[in-house]
């Protein structure tokens, strides 16, 4: 047995274990839903909660009939928070004995890029649920997280709505943050703001001294002018970060930090007492005032039988994208890809915050953007939120070198990187 | 901002409310507006003593919370403070902590007595009866946001006020500093000759000093010399870059400040470097015994710190609420598991790889996975919440300039503490005596009684127990996860090759240096690029002289 396969067999005989549904479902009549979220390593502290997630969706689809009269059969692999792995799996899961019908998957942009080449060689459909950086739109990847107009420049407005002058942008060093912080730059200074009253700052993955570093913003936002920290820090090194800023004292209401990674999962594992007031950008929160976001939750306690279960932002998008790809495929009446692929634009499904949110010709959705405040007990409330959706921006527009590009993957253009000044497609025509 | 002003009336004492309308509100600011319901709450609070009201009144003040408008909002709970409502600090206490809502289908309001699960217990917000129990389905709490719960903490401050309260006039006269103006000047003089207290006047003095020194009065700029406020310090700036008659004198006392300032720094900074080393030293110095004194490569070494991090949190777990207590039962609990394993790993694995380092290294590499998987498996793969005790948080401040966080000295303190018992350990007890014996000759070691194999067993438990105590002092200032071992195991190995392996001095010593090092090139050259700076400095010491810092003595290799 391929180390692979002994994997998925590991994973199926647990999900097997987990729904007797599922061992009803036979080869031939089910569709194949393929799940590819790190279990192990570095990364199975976010991901294997949208893991259990889609088997949770999985599982309540199938109990309402499947989907056109067919079972829906969840296949799980564990990259193991391995990029490559990540896409030697989805090429098994696309061309091996499964042969899924669409993926949901991945965390990192650095998975993404990696399974990337092999969705579009293939001809396969990926969900990807997580916020990222933008600049980038393929024929194959549906990007149901946030782009960063989605995300970091609302929540930058409204910092700004708040008077805060001066920025000191905070993230771990790799291409998320780096992007996002470019854009931001480059925004920032297109309103006004001078070179002195931005400090940029790239810490590692994991990274947990941070007592030189936030005495530095401290220092920084002690100059006279109100500040505010952006932080796209990643992950684990979140706690430390934000231990250090309550003992060193500097509180919401002297430099609020609003964080683009930090959501109701990541607070877990934080005593939030001294972090009141600081604040988060996501599309979605946990506190987020809906039915259909009660329902929700209700159902996530439920089917992980954990009273004090977490829901977060790419929660949301997966049960966006999830339900976008079943609409679009009872549209096609076929879970063929390419019909899939031209069905899915223009789908409007609910979302969880009690609008809807469609998808868009360049692979992005509509979402409300919500800036939240911590709380005590773990939670965000949100004060402020987009009176509306907002479409998400594949190429940003702050940036000197995608300002003129668009994406389209309708029928006749077929492009997804279309420079408007000249209407070439920089990247070669579409496949048809 | 809001307190501010709040408390400047404390301080004038009798100077009265009469002032009030005269104090500046500066409309530059974009907190006046809560700063004016506290004005006018200062003004109600002159009226007699509180009444009931009416139901149908209670039920106004609570209606005009109900409003998605943080302006409306403020507005409704300076209302509230300046009303005669008996139940209003309560109100407003609920008001602040997001426990105060109201019924989604009907018009009572409800005050959340414990919002820690999904099912809340909740009470009549007007009569404080019983109301049954509600969730977020049925009660929609009022939110606040940051602006709003700074006027709240406020309002509550002013509806409690408490004279004569040392600490509280120190923090209102250090929030004096930059805010006096014309119209307060007087009061605030004569607050400063109502005042006893030498560290209060001390403030008071630079409050007006600044504010003479912004009017341009040259003479009080002797007063603010030396004085490390931040406010003090940009004040002086705005004035030494103007042109006004004092800025060349404003400009020498600038330069002092900022002289002195610059010497603190380094004293923090050598402060931030101390304690990262010492947490580089704690994690090494297991290693140190383990790699350097056994000459075992043990990769595991990072899991057996995460095991003792796990330990402090079951021992937190099993001890709710009693954090400190926890963490020091968890200074044996987490050696004695740490150690634990790590003799099984000694007994089961490494004894029978004596003398083959690649397979010793492969293998240990093998358990470290296994650990890690283990913990996942059983713990699950999110982090877990350690908490700290009262004792370990915030910081210490010596002077505006310099503070030294709890946390961090607390672990630089266990360091220096676990250093000297494990040399004294070494130096003093038998078992150390024979440790050493076995370690620099073993056949010699063994022919004159030393039962080796036990002394190896102890040796590699003493060292992974040590790597325990590490752990429980990693998780007061890092994650405690399944991958926290994973981010120490290579730094370790760097602190005991680059100290001298086999050399406890040379341990701390590498291990302090290094994190000096680290933490005096972070502000140059930012996180990343310090770390291989580190790593390549290493690289090339090691080149230069193999043997490390301070080279074993006698015939060891």
């Amino acid at each position: 047995m391929k180390p692979n396969k002994l994997i998925k067999w590991l994973a199926m005989s647990g999900v097997a274990i987990g729904s007797v549904n599922m061992a009803v479902a036979q080869e031939d009549d089910t569709i194949k839903v393929g799940i590819l979220h790190s279990l192990s390593g570095t990364m199975a502290i976010s991901e294997s909660t949208l893991k259990d997630e889609m088997l949770m969706l999985i599982e309540e689809q199938n109990e309402k009939g499947g989907l056109l009269g067919k079972k829906l059969e969840p296949v799980v692999m564990d990259p193991a928070s391995d990029w490559s792995l990540y896409a030697e799996q989805a090429r098994d899961m696309l061309t091996g004995d499964d042969k899924v019908d669409v993926i949901f998957g991945n965390w990192t942009s650095a998975s993404r890029k990696a399974v990337l080449p092999v969705v579009e060689e293939e001809n396969g459909l990926l969900f990807y649920p997580v916020q990222y950086e933008g600049e980038e739109s393929s024929e194959n990847i549906f990007y149901t997280g946030a782009a960063p107009n989605q995300q970091a420049i609302p929540a930058v407005d409204y910092l700004r709505s708040q008077g805060v002058e001066r920025w000191a942008l905070l993230g771990t060093d790799y291409v998320y943050p780096r992007t996002t912080n470019k854009i931001l730059e480059a925004y920032l200074k297109e309103h006004g703001v001078a070179d002195e009253d931005i400090m940029v700052n790239y810490t590692p993955f994991g990274f947990s001294n941070w007592q030189s570093i936030v005495s530095d913003v401290a220092d920084f936002g002690s100059q006279g002018k109100k500040t505010a920290v952006v932080s796209t820090i990643n992950g684990d090194a979140n706690v430390p970060f934000y231990t250090e800023l309550s003992n060193q004292g500097i509180s919401a209401s002297d430099i609020p930090v609003v964080a683009f990674s930090v959501g109701e999962q990541e607070l877990s594992g934080i005593d939030t007492g001294p972090l009141v007031g600081h604040m988060a950008a996501w599309n979605y929160f946990m506190s987020v005032d809906s039915d259909a976001n009660y329902d929700f939750i209700d159902n996530w306690v439920e089917f992980t039988d954990d009273e004090t279960a977490v829901t977060n932002d790419p929660m949301e998008a997966h049960y966006i994208g999830f339900n976008m790809w079943l609409e679009a495929v009872r549209e096609a009446g076929t879970a063929d890809v390419d019909a899939v692929k031209d069905s899915i634009i223009g789908v409007t499904v609910p979302n969880l915050s009690g609008g809807s949110s469609a998808m868009m010709p360049n692979h992005h959705i509509t979402k409300p953007v919500m800036i939240g405040e911590i709380q005590d007990d773990g939670q965000f409330s949100v004060v402020w939120e987009t009176s509306g959706n907002v479409a998400g921006d594949a190429w940003s527009d702050y940036l000197p070198e995608s300002q003129n590009l668009i994406s389209d993957w309708r029928a006749p253009l077929r492009c997804g990187k279309l420079n408007v000044e000249s209407m070439t497609c920089e990247d070669g025509a579409g496949d048809e | 901002m809001t307190p501010t002003h709040t408390t400047i009336f404390r301080l004038r004492g009798e100077a009265g409310s009469r002032r009030v309308t005269g104090l500046k509100i500066a409309p530059r600011h974009w907190y006046c507006l809560p700063v004016m319901a506290v004005l006018l709450v200062w003004f109600a609070l002159a009226s007699p003593a509180q009444a009931d009201v009416s139901p149908q009144r209670a039920q106004a003040l609570l209606q005009a919370l109900d409003t998605d408008d943080f302006d409306a909002k403020a507005e409704a709970a300076q209302a509230i403070a300046a009303s005669d409502a008996a139940q209003k600090t309560r109100w407003l206490e609920a008001f602040l902590d997001g426990r105060l809502g109201r019924e989604r289908d009907g018009e009572r309001f409800y005050i959340i007595t414990d919002d820690s699960g999904r099912e809340w217990p909740i009470i009549d917000a007007i009569t404080f009866e019983d109301a049954g129990t509600g969730s977020r389905r049925s009660v929609d709490a009022f939110r606040i946001n940051n602006t709003l719960r700074t006027q709240l903490q406020g309002l509550i401050a002013s509806l409690s006020l408490d004279e004569g309260d040392e600490a509280t006039r120190l923090d209102a006269a250090k929030r004096l500093i930059g805010e006096v103006d014309a119209q307060s000047v007087d009061a605030v003089a004569t607050q400063l000759d109502n005042e006893d207290s030498p560290a209060i006047r001390a403030e008071i003095e630079t409050a007006l000093a600044l504010y003479r020194v912004e009017q341009g009065e040259g003479e009080a700029l002797a007063t603010l010399e030396g004085n490390l406020d931040t406010r003090v310090r940009n004040s002086l700036t705005t004035i030494a870059n103007s042109d006004a008659p004092i800025a060349a004198d404003a400009e020498k006392v600038l330069a002092g400040i900022e002289n002195k300032r610059a010497w603190y720094e380094r004293g923090q900074t050598l402060f931030f470097g101390l304690s990262a080393g010492s947490v580089l030293v704690l994690a090494a110095i297991g290693l140190a015994i383990t790699f350097g004194v056994m000459g075992v490569i043990n990769m595991a070494h990072g899991e057996l710190i995460m095991l003792g991090a796990y330990t402090t949190w079951m021992i937190q777990q099993l001890l709710p609420g009693q954090p400190g207590l926890a963490l020091l039962l968890a200074i044996p609990g987490g050696f004695l598991v740490a150690g634990a394993f790590g003799i099984l790993i000694e007994r089961s694995v490494i004894r029978f790889l004596k003398g083959r380092p690649l397979e010793t290294l492969l293998a240990t590499f093998g358990i470290s996975l296994i650990l890690q998987q283990l913990v996942r498996t059983v713990f699950s793969p999110l982090n877990r919440r350690v908490n700290s005790p009262d004792w370990l948080q915030g910081a210490w401040h010596l002077n505006e300039a310099l503070s030294l966080t709890l946390n961090r000295l607390g672990v630089l303190i266990f360091c220096l503490v676990v250093f000297a018992a494990l040399w004294a350990l070494m130096r003093y007890t038998r078992l150390g005596l024979e440790v050493r014996a076995v370690t620099q000759n073993r056949a010699m070691a063994r022919s004159m009684g030393v039962r080796a194999a036990r002394v190896d067993m102890l040796t590699f438990g003493l060292g992974a127990g040590v790597a325990g105590l590490a752990g429980v002092a990693l998780s007061q200032i890092t994650n405690v996860g399944p991958n926290l071992g994973q981010s120490y195991i290579v730094d370790s190995f760097l602190v005991v090759v680059f100290g001298g392996v086999g050399n406890l001095w040379g341990t701390l010593v590498a291990g302090m240096s290094l994190g000096v090092i680290n933490q005096v090139l972070q502000p140059w050259v930012g996180a990343v690029l310090a770390k291989v700076i580190v790593l390549i400095g290493v690289i090339l010491f090691i080149q230069k002289r193999p043997q490390g810092l301070f080279a074993p003595k006698g015939r060891t290799s």
